[in-house]
């Protein structure tokens, strides 16, 4: 593994580790780049990760303090938890499910598609489908994502077996296992899924598709990869032309140090990201860095999301196997006339007994929550996840009294669903209980949103500087040679899981970067 | 199917010598011990008052009320609360305030403590008049770790917990639901 000195302006510094850092950054490297990954985060490897839902949590979650407001029951019911994402090297792809989904054509363009929605701030993605298909190709192959390349779909768990069976009840037509990044047979170095059931708390047998231990490290056997861990970066540093030169972190022990770079990107998902934009304001860029536009922190995207587990008088066992085992596909079309614009997924999930407690209705208690509880082997389950509508009014600013460890402001994070929103989960719901319902279920419940795992659109990308804050590259508008690399540089949201998505992007960022710095234009 | 044996195992501790303030299905000893009417288990209250904790059991299994879950795992939940208490002056004034503040509500309903009060609905009324309060909530918040977090709990509800180092479900059950074909 190589190592970079401070002062060498020559290296590329990638700000998080997780699909966007720890994609871009171990491309770069592949193409003979040099970089340098910080991440805020410990280095938990493979035999670290713990089958323990709250001791897992407490390994790998971000427990920075963070703030919220608005309507979204989140902030009632996690306050201090907007988001359900990782503190780690690998980032949220420690923790993800896999699903593995490629935008909709009509997804790239909601803008001119929807029209005029009241309070949503729509805009096109400069980018369509069209040029993301090879890019989609290669992230798919990359990450080993079943359905495509050849690669069979993962066997259907229990919890999968009782959805298809009401699917095909109700004649939804595109259900299946889903197009995972967790290998069904070996490949790339890595075998097949156990069937664990602990997708969420790090993949113990390394079937699933993660930066941490796919990308990285051969990013790192490159010899142009170095990878600081425990590192927050705190400011990102411009010079008097206006271009950014490097960084100042603190490690582990919360020294302060300052990494020259030459290129700067930023991947410390949708909070963090405008966050460090922001607390990176100078007298140059009072309103914080690259945001000319006033778009930094805005249109914050979390998806519309649900759950609905339903009770059976047979057992179930959702919780053995895959946890996003299978998903109907068929209400994730654009259909104005159910109520909405945009679609959803409806996805497989199980929780683990302890999860199940705190998520299923949070606060509830007596014996319509016990008596629920009570069942708990007896459930399946599934989750809701589709577009939501970007709004200018929702998203990260800094809190103007509270401060971190280091001194710097915290993040608040503010969400009011959007009617459309409302009117789509509320539909979500209904279908979802029809789908158990049409199996026998003898109790359905509309499980409210979990703290956000999809964090998006906070430093989103526009054809014209005045709308957004990066470009078709994720180059920052006003900074030529600072990035963005994470889903915060999502335009709309689409209704698919959005990993896929931001390792394409960062597939393509990292070529467009080596390119630009091969022919001295960076 | 695989199915788990939710049953409870049987492991009587046998506390002998029962015969102070009785609850309803706990008795509180001198010296602060709390026992099972039952003597299958015991524990001793080493910060609040053992009458406190005993009520506090009282009122965690009428949050969570599982009838298949016997008094010991409420118990050992409010082992935590009686920890904290033992930390934090505070929250030690929080759990016995709060109490006094459920007995005394008993008192002017019923006329006797929040523990004897004889059915759980009026019991549960009590709780829904102070929900919003800061001690009723720390309870519940904890009483989700405390209760539904006990390793020992999770085959009762039919949860196996760890699963990697058994080789996953590969091989043990992770598709064997058999009753579809009959919907």
């Amino acid at each position: 593994m190589a190592t970079f000195d401070l002062s060498d302006d020559s290296v590329v510094v990638v700000i998080g580790s997780g699909a966007g850092g720890g994609t871009v950054g171990a491309e770069l490297a592949l193409k003979g780049v040099k970089t340098v990954i910080l991440e805020a985060g410990s280095r938990h490897e493979i035999p670290d990760f713990i089958n323990d839902e709250w001791g897992s949590f407490g390994q790998l979650a971000w427990l920075d303090k963070r703030t919220t407001s608005g309507d979204w029951r989140v902030a009632t019911d996690f306050s201090g938890l907007p988001a359900w994402i990782v503190k780690a090297v690998g980032g949220s792809t420690t923790h993800w499910a896999g699903a593995s989904l490629r935008f909709q054509e009509h997804e790239f363009k909601v803008g001119t598609t929807y029209g005029d929605v009241p309070g949503a701030n729509l805009l096109d993605w400069p980018i369509d489908l069209k040029e993301m298909e090879p890019w989609y190709a290669q992230a798919e192959d990359r990450m080993g994502v079943t359905r495509t390349n050849d690669i069979p779909g993962l066997p259907g768990n229990n919890n999968f077996k009782v959805m298809k069976k009401g699917a095909d009840k109700l004649g939804y037509k595109e259900c299946h296992t889903g197009r995972m990044a967790i290998n069904s047979q070996p490949r790339d170095g890595r075998g097949p899924c156990q069937q664990i059931g602990f997708c969420f708390q790090g993949c113990k047998s390394g079937a699933k598709w993660s930066t941490l231990y796919v990308e990285i490290p051969k990013g790192e056997a490159t010899g142009n990869l170095e990878v600081r861990p425990n590192c927050q970066v705190l400011k990102v540093e411009h010079d008097a032309s206006g271009k950014v030169t490097g960084v100042v972190y603190a490690d582990k022990d919360g020294n302060q140090h300052a990494q020259k770079a030459r290129v700067v990107c930023v991947a410390g998902n949708s909070i963090e990201s405008p966050r460090l934009l922001l607390n990176s304001a100078s007298s140059m860029f009072p309103d914080g860095l690259a945001n000319s536009s006033g778009q930094v922190g805005r249109n914050y995207m979390r998806h519309m999301t649900g759950s609905v587990y339903a009770i059976f008088d047979k057992p179930v066992n959702m919780y053995r196997g895959t946890t996003m085992a299978g998903i109907i596909q068929d209400e994730s079309r654009n259909d104005p006339s159910r109520g909405f614009v945009g679609g959803y997924e409806m996805e497989t999930l199980s929780l683990g007994l302890p999860f199940m407690s705190a998520f299923l209705n949070p606060g509830a208690w007596g014996r319509e929550f016990t008596t629920a509880m009570d069942m708990y082997d007896h459930m399946a389950g599934m989750w809701l996840v589709g577009e939501d509508m970007p709004q200018e009014k929702n998203g990260v600013t800094l809190h103007p009294t509270e401060k971190d460890q280091f001194g710097l402001p915290v993040p608040n994070v503010h969400f009011d669903d959007h009617p459309n929103d409302v009117a789509m989960r509320n539909h979500a719901y209904r279908q979802g209980a029809a789908v158990y319902d049409a199996v026998g279920a003898v109790r359905t419940f509309p499980t409210p949103p979990y703290p956000s795992t999809h964090n998006l659109g906070t430093n989103r990308m526009s054809e014209k500087a005045s709308d957004g804050v990066v470009n078709r590259w994720g180059q920052t508008h006003d900074i030529a040679n600072l990035f963005i690399s994470d889903g915060s540089q999502f335009t709309t949201g689409a209704a698919e899981n959005p990993t896929l998505t931001i390792v394409a992007l960062a597939l393509r960022q990292a070529d467009h970067i080596a390119s630009e710095m091969a022919k001295g234009t960076l | 199917m695989r199915v788990i044996d939710k049953r409870p195992k049987v492991s009587r501790r046998g506390f002998l010598g029962a015969g102070g303030a009785s609850l309803i299905a706990l008795s509180v000893l001198p010296g602060g011990m709390i026992v099972a009417a039952d003597q299958s288990w015991a524990v001793t209250a080493k910060t609040l008052k053992p009458e406190t904790f005993a009520t506090l059991v009282q009122m965690s299994r009428d949050i969570y009320p599982h009838d298949r879950l016997n008094d010991g795992y409420y118990a050992k939940a409010v082992q935590v609360f009686d920890e904290a208490a033992a930390k934090s002056d505070d929250s030690k004034a929080m759990f016995e305030d709060g109490v006094a503040g459920l007995n005394a509500a008993a008192a002017d309903a019923h006329g006797v403590s929040y523990a004897q009060v004889g059915w759980e609905e009026e019991r549960v009324a009590i709780l829904h008049s102070m929900e919003k309060s800061p001690f009723f909530q720390a309870v519940r918040g904890g009483l989700i770790t405390g209760i539904y977090n006990n390793p020992e709990v999770w085959p009762l509800f039919g949860y196996e917990g760890e699963s990697a180092s058994k080789g996953g479900y590969i091989n043990r059950g992770f598709d064997d639901i058999d009753w579809l074909d009959q919907v």
